[in-house]
């Protein structure tokens, strides 16, 4: 009988230290991340490695792209150093939520579902698909595309939306895939090609005199920085490196250098 | 889990394939009359060797026959231009066409016109009848007469071959086909019902090629 009794005493006090460690370890975390990152001096951040021009692997095996210069500038402000974590689409956001990185770098778009589990800072980068065309052609909205040819994949996501808001003489010619459709813009066949950004940032990497200028937007979902919630002074310091980096021009460097093109405006 | 079945969709977009199928069908004659013409110009060219058209006959022939209609139809559309010619997507697909079957037909009537027995261009020359008087009066009618099967399959392959052009944006069959499925993605209903309509037509251009054969160019013996 008293056996009994005294290993239900020991597993009351283990249970009681559980409870106190527990709440250590939850006091710890409530704590203030950018206090914590600024007390370590490294900031972890999550990049992908599989999506240029936001992030790939250079020749030297090191980690290059838009969002690797934005966690580096991010790192740089807050005057720490950064360590860049590779990581997927389908891991980025469970390794920003079990702490393993701060800040989730990584082409992020926003939506309503993510909106319950993490936080998004303002927009770093812009995603979005739109009609292009040369320099000289001016049309700046749907309707300007009257009586003009231009070109877009079938099925693709800027062929549903054109061919809503296109006006009736616009002849829009649909290609079976994204290179047929690049080839007639680039061959002369159409004057203008609705696509995505980053198709058109890698056109004009390598067809520098034949540069595509955006001329609309069909739709925009640019990319956000994620934070776990709750962490309103981080939140802040970033949206605030953010801002001085559109208003120094940092951002539109970035932009040039990794999508060959402006900024949109009213970005 | 049995598939469902779902033809609404591509019925409702009757109006869309049965566009499709006459623009093929306009396509297919256009083609066929030229590509034909260039055939019978090439097959004497050759076969009498004419002093530069046999040369660049033979050439084209060359090319045509022994590269993809898909690569040759890319190269006028996407690459002409930077030559400065841009044709559109239709200009550039009955070229395409008129160019492929011409180099085919210029083999098959050139067998043909060597078929033709060696006594009927005799007596035509001991009529005091000049080369190309034989030819449009003796020569020609016996030797398509003789190919005329041959030639009609050639003109139903290059009709066939149209739905490639449906790669250049132009609105045939195939590109209305594909169109239809990506809107409805009934991917299934829609082919089916458009490789019966490739049927139908092929059928259909058959039987009026024999026809035409049978009264036109069969007409009595020899």
């Amino acid at each position: 009988m008293q056996k009994k009794a005294h290993r239900f005493d020991l597993v009351l006090v283990f249970m009681l230290l559980a409870a106190v460690f527990l709440g250590i370890s939850n006091v710890q975390a409530a704590d203030n991340a950018l206090s914590a990152i600024k007390k370590s001096g490294v900031l972890a951040v999550a990049v992908p490695q599989d999506f240029p021009p936001f992030g790939s692997v250079g020749l030297d095996m090191q980690p290059v792209g838009y969002d690797i210069d934005m966690a580096t500038l991010i790192a740089k402000s807050l005057g720490v150093k950064v360590r860049l974590v590779p990581v997927t689409s389908t891991n980025r956001i469970p390794y920003l939520t079990t702490g393993k990185v701060q800040l989730v770098i990584s082409s992020l778009g926003k939506n309503a579902e993510r909106e319950k589990t993490i936080d998004f800072s303002s927009a770093y980068a812009p995603f979005f698909n739109g009609v292009f065309g040369p320099k000289d052609l001016k049309a700046n909205g749907a309707e300007d595309l009257a009586g003009k040819t231009i070109a877009v994949t079938r099925g693709a996501v800027e062929d549903m939306e054109l061919t809503k808001i296109a006006p009736p003489t616009a002849e829009i010619r649909r290609f079976e895939d994204n290179s047929s459709t690049i080839a007639a813009y680039l061959s002369g066949q159409v004057q203008l090609v609705a696509t995505g950004n980053v198709v058109a940032a890698s056109i004009n990497g390598q067809n520098p005199e034949k540069r595509l200028e955006v001329k609309f937007l069909i739709k925009n979902s640019p990319c956000y920085i994620g934070l776990n919630k709750e962490q309103p002074e981080l939140l802040k310091a970033v949206n605030g490196i953010i801002a001085q980096a559109k208003a120094d021009g940092g951002l539109e460097a970035l932009s040039q250098k990794w999508l060959h093109t402006s900024l949109p405006q009213n970005f | 889990m049995a598939y469902q079945f779902s033809f609404e969709p591509v019925f409702a977009n009757w109006g869309l394939l049965v566009q499709g199928a006459a623009l093929t069908l306009v396509l297919t004659a256009v083609s066929a009359a030229v590509g034909l013409a260039v055939g019978i110009l090439g097959a004497v060219s050759r076969q009498w060797r004419l002093p530069i058209l046999c040369q660049v006959f033979t050439a084209y022939v060359e090319c045509i026959r022994n590269t993809p209609f898909l690569v040759q139809l890319y190269f006028i559309y996407f690459s002409l231009p930077a030559l400065g010619m841009r044709l559109n997507g239709w200009e550039a697909s009955v070229l395409a066409m008129v160019l492929n079957l011409g180099a085919y037909s210029t083999e098959i009537i050139r067998a043909g016109v060597a078929s033709v027995p060696r006594g009927l261009i005799e007596a035509a020359e001991s009529l005091a009848m000049s080369r190309w008087q034989c030819l449009f009066h003796v020569v020609l009618r016996p030797a398509l007469k003789n190919v005329w099967p041959a030639l009609c399959s050639q003109i139903v392959i290059v009709m066939l071959g149209s739905s490639v052009c449906s790669q250049i944006a132009a609105e045939e069959l195939t590109f209305e086909a594909n169109l239809i499925q990506s809107r409805t993605f009934r991917a299934f209903e829609v082919y089916l019902v458009s490789t019966g309509m490739y049927l139908l037509l092929a059928v259909g251009v058959r039987r009026c090629l024999h026809f035409f054969g049978r009264h036109y160019i069969c007409r009595g013996r020899a």
